[in-house]
């Protein structure tokens, strides 16, 4: 059975967790996820090596609960693969896995590579003529990681605006970005967007607002579970 | 050699659709404006996550720069965004061990090849003159496994018709030498008074663990010495694992692994430093050769 709906997350998320109360509710990422598979990429299960179909990156791989939720939700994966997770042979790890996980564009866990590598998927993308589009979530904390400066200042210098960011940002990050992350973007050249991560209406204005010549951030802002 | 891996893959290029470049500075007057030759600044995790990105879209992402800035400053970006993306892309470094000493240590890699070692799925490629440059280069660029090409400042004077199994160069009785790359001028030299068997191979990994047992089959004691442009031993395993069942000696030579030399002068210099020149490989071979175990 493929759920359709935002409300068949919890039976989802559970039989990772077992908690059919909290912890979906608790996870950064859910609402942005759901946005984004549900009404803003043009993805799914029948096209998975379409070459035209919209990326997304899930950098932030650790916590993939509400990812994989969202996958089974949306039909990328049978239900019934949650049950096992992270068992010897399941597909589903504490870390997503490319090669094991249907859908899944890349492989992540160790922060700071899911930026640069979607830059290089942009560029690629655009350099082939194609119009797909290329989504990277990532954490307010996994912004520490060098290479992601990099690759921000690479997008903004290109000004590849088939690539779009989302920062999650529950303010994790020990030493902080003074000014706000959006700021860190915009100097580059970026577009951004900062909204509320639980407001699914202003996430989809967001993630889906014009930004012609140059690459847009939306910094989705997480405080606490709902 | 740079200039042939250039020129080599801009003809691909041409005809090619799926070749795109990723630089970080270092050859960008090298090659020709093109809007697939990308230049990302010197920035060299995001060069390698580009070139995955590049490769995760359908095109086939050449990444070069100088060979530390290319294997160990973005060493974690070669074993995941490659390696456990699954995804194939043509590394090519120049600058070798020591091309240039004066530059000094941070300059020098010679442990780039003894790193791809610890990831797998490579092939690895060590030419060793520039006319084995371009048809090395030319089916790396037709596949679609990853592979890294380490290119040398430095060459042989005689060129070598390049295979994926190493070229039997000369034949002797008294045991089999292996030599890498850009070693075969200095190894010929050394070992011209001595019967040996003489194996020159440019691609290193896969090993060619055939070619080894053959050439070890034809001569009256299974010794090999190992003489290698990069980390001393750095394909001692593999010797090892070809000759598993063959009771052998082997003697690796190599770019020293106890001390960091500290010094500028030539690349000769350090090659004699390493005990990598005529006299130094000279004296090895007879010491493993003229002294078999009977």
């Amino acid at each position: 059975m493929t759920a359709t709906r935002f409300a068949d997350i919890p039976a989802l998320f559970a039989r990772m967790t077992g908690d059919e109360k909290h912890e979906w509710a608790a996870a950064s990422t859910l609402d942005v996820l759901w946005v984004l598979y549900d009404l803003v990429l043009d993805v799914s299960p029948s096209r998975l090596d379409d070459p035209d179909r919209d990326r997304f990156l899930l950098s932030k791989g650790h916590g993939p609960m509400a990812y994989y939720a969202v996958l089974a939700a949306k039909g990328f994966l049978e239900p019934s693969t949650l049950d096992d997770w992270t068992a010897f042979d399941s597909p589903l790890g504490q870390h997503p896995d490319r090669v094991l996980v249907p859908g899944a564009e890349i492989g992540s866990g160790s922060l700071g590579h899911g930026l640069p590598i979607g830059v290089g998927m942009a560029m690629g993308l655009r350099l082939q003529g194609r119009d797909a589009r290329v989504f990277v979530l990532v954490g307010d904390a996994e912004l520490d990681e060098g290479s992601n400066h990099e690759a921000i200042a690479i997008a903004g210098r290109f000004g590849l605006d088939n690539l779009v960011v989302v920062v999650v940002d529950n303010e994790s990050g020990t030493t902080g970005w003074p000014g706000g992350v959006a700021t860190r973007f915009e100097v580059e050249g970026w577009s951004s967007s900062t909204v509320d991560g639980r407001d699914q209406e202003g996430l989809f204005d967001s993630l889906t607002r014009e930004h012609a010549g140059r690459p847009h951030v939306v910094v989705a802002r997480i405080r606490g579970a709902r | 050699m740079r200039e042939v891996f250039v020129s080599t893959v801009q003809d691909a290029m041409r005809t090619d659709p799926r070749i795109a470049v990723v630089l970080a500075e270092i050859s960008r007057d090298v090659f020709a404006p093109h809007e697939r030759v990308i230049n990302v600044g010197i920035r060299e995790q995001a060069l390698v996550g580009v070139g995955s990105g590049l490769a995760l879209s359908g095109l086939r992402p050449v990444v070069h720069t100088y060979a530390p800035f290319l294997v160990e400053r973005p060493f974690e970006q070669i074993k995941l965004d490659f390696g456990h993306q699954d995804v194939g892309g043509l590394l090519v470094s120049i600058g070798a061990s020591y091309d240039a000493p004066v530059w000094g240590r941070t300059h020098q890699a010679p442990g780039d090849v003894a790193l791809f070692d610890t990831l797998p799925g490579w092939t690895v490629v060590v030419p060793g003159h520039p006319d084995e440059v371009g048809p090395l280069v030319s089916d790396a660029l037709s596949r679609d496994d990853r592979i890294y090409i380490r290119l040398s400042l430095r060459s042989n004077t005689r060129t070598v018709p390049v295979t994926p199994a190493a070229t039997r160069i000369r034949s002797g009785r008294r045991g089999v030498i292996v030599s890498v790359g850009t070693t075969l001028d200095t190894v010929l030299a050394a070992t011209a008074d001595l019967d040996v068997t003489v194996l020159y191979a440019t691609t290193v990994r896969p090993f060619d663990a055939a070619g080894l047992r053959a050439a070890v089959s034809g001569v009256d004691h299974a010794d090999v010495l190992l003489v290698e442009p990069y980390l001393e031993g750095t394909s001692a395993h593999e010797v090892t694992v070809a000759l598993s069942d063959v009771p052998h000696r082997l003697r690796s030579l190599g770019v020293r692994r106890d001390a960091e030399l500290r010094a500028y002068g030539t690349a000769d210099d350090h090659d004699a430093a390493h005990e990598l020149d005529v006299v130094g490989i000279a004296a090895a071979a007879h010491r493993l050769f003229d002294h078999p175990v009977v």
